[in-house]
């Protein structure tokens, strides 16, 4: 009776699969048909930004004014550039300055613009067992690596991970120790491993203050020119693909380095604190 | 298409070059999902096994709990040890959060309810004539019972194939409780899931290839084993 009813089950599984992928194709076909590219502009997006808030309060404003629907994909820096290069995203929204450049040089790109900016800090508990209190973000790594404490790294080729890389440049290479820690994930689930291990961790503002309130790390290295922390966003190069929407790639960049939307990502606060700073207030005054 | 084929040579390559990375994870996917399965029979074939011989007040519902238990996703088993395993949690001093050991009792929760059902389910389609014999040649209830046991060998061993393809090719557990920390928990499918994360598709597509490839295997000697025991 029970392989009676397996068979069936089995049948069942394929007509259910069959028609999934059926399902697929027929959505996948229709949005390379180009009816929907006409007023659906792809980004993809760091996590940070859509985690913070602030894509949900700048893409609206965005839509209704050129009457058009934004798909945001939010993974990491490295991510998002590949899928750049593959053309399967219109515009891409990125914090990694020398990653960024390689894809401009390689022609993957045809604009870029810098347009906000904020900090990272290096987080770590209150007792602070490395004593890095105020000290610059290469000497702090360097002492919670000497003491062999809890350090929780992305290990995940995004822009964070990149920083945390370039910073071990700065002090004289890379390294690895018993507590060090590669978490392969975003930062939301590598600051909660940071915080159950009570270790340090370097994190975006934005990411930080949304989780402030739940996790017993704090701010601990001094702010530095280090830990500065620029966005872009590339237009994707509509010549390698003719699927990309290059007009309204241009648009959504001119609409953010518009006084208005500058004034928006200022007035944009957590906690009542400001997360990101645009870089075109001054110019555009 | 491309990204498939990419895939399809990548995995040859990492496994050619033997890269550390991937057979490290492998291997301590396998041996993961092998110690929760193994546990999980310690316990799920005798509950099983008594719930399909015994009678007692609601036995049907244990037995329907039991089988619903075989569906809960794993991101909520994850979600569950995470908070008993946390820094705050009941079992916080023990460390299993971000060890191999808590993935592995994660996964013990994910195959308990699978071995138990359907070693049920095998046991109570059992020929009739069987439990008649056993009583006839004086067999008592333990004697009983591995008689059963033996006799539904086929069906207990298709519920070890299930659960242990379930933990192997899970990702939830691994990835909440496992933390899918470099060299200590990381397993092919939150690898899998990095290497996406970071845009190596191919590479993604490599190291899931190999999962299903590794899956088919065991499930293969698995297969096997039932079968000649059947025979024999």
């Amino acid at each position: 009776m029970f392989q009676q009813f397996s068979t069936v089950g089995r049948n069942n599984l394929f007509f259910v699969a069959a028609v999934g992928i059926l399902f697929l194709q027929i959505t996948g076909c229709s949005k390379s048909g180009g009816e929907s590219n006409a007023t659906a502009l792809r980004l993809a997006t760091t996590t940070s930004t859509r985690d913070s808030g602030l894509l949900n309060v700048l893409l609206p404003v965005f839509e209704s004014q050129n009457n058009c629907r934004v798909d945001v994909t939010a993974v990491g820096t490295g991510a998002a550039l590949k899928i750049g290069e593959a053309g399967d995203a219109d515009i891409l929204l990125v914090h990694a300055r020398k990653a960024e450049e390689a894809f401009i040089n390689a022609g993957h790109g045809t604009r870029h613009e810098e347009f906000m900016y904020n900090d990272f800090v290096i987080l770590g508990p209150v007792n602070d067992p490395a004593s890095i209190r105020d000290t610059a973000p290469v000497e702090a790594l360097k002492k919670i690596a000497e003491g062999n404490h809890w350090f929780v790294s992305r290990g995940d080729d995004s822009g964070t991970h990149k920083r945390e890389m370039s910073l071990w440049e700065a002090g004289g290479g890379r390294r690895t120790w018993k507590n060090y820690l590669e978490s392969g994930q975003g930062m939301g689930p590598s600051l909660v491993m940071a915080n159950e291990k009570l270790g340090y961790v370097l994190v975006d503002m934005g990411t930080y203050l949304k989780f402030k309130e739940k996790i017993d790390l704090i701010p601990l290295a001094a702010p530095s020119e280090s830990l500065r922390n620029p966005y872009a966003v590339i237009v994707v190069n509509s010549e390698k693909h003719s699927n990309v929407n290059n007009s309204l790639a241009n648009a959504l960049v001119n609409f953010l380095v518009s006084r208005e939307t500058q004034q928006l990502i200022a007035e944009y606060h957590i906690a009542g604190q400001q997360l990101y700073f645009p870089t075109r207030l001054v110019e555009t005054k | 298409m491309q990204l498939l084929w990419d895939g399809v040579a990548g995995a040859f390559q990492l496994l050619i070059k033997r890269d550390p990375l991937v057979l490290a994870a492998a291997c301590r996917s396998i041996w993961i999902s092998g110690f929760a399965v193994s546990f999980a029979c310690l316990l799920g074939v005798p509950v099983g096994a008594l719930l399909s011989q015994t009678r007692f007040i609601g036995r049907t519902a244990v037995t329907v709990l039991f089988r619903a238990g075989m569906s809960v996703p794993t991101v909520l088993i994850g979600l569950l040890c995470y908070a008993l395993f946390s820094r705050r949690g009941p079992l916080g001093e023990f460390d299993l959060l971000y060890s191999t050991k808590g993935i592995i009792v994660g996964e013990f929760l994910l195959a308990l309810p699978i071995i138990i059902t359907w070693t049920h389910s095998s046991l109570t389609s059992l020929d009739s004539r069987v439990a008649e014999t056993a009583i006839t040649l004086g067999a008592g209830p333990v004697r009983r019972c591995w008689t059963y046991i033996c006799e539904a060998r086929l069906g207990i061993t298709l519920a070890v194939l299930t659960a242990f393809a379930r933990c192997f090719t899970e990702l939830g557990i691994a990835m909440m409780v496992g933390g899918n920390v470099k060299y200590r928990t990381r397993t092919l499918t939150t690898a899998t899931a990095l290497e996406t994360a970071r845009g190596e598709f191919d590479r993604g597509v490599a190291m899931s290839l190999i999962l299903l490839f590794m899956a088919a295997i065991v499930t293969v000697l698995i297969g096997g084993l039932g079968r000649n025991e059947r025979e024999r």
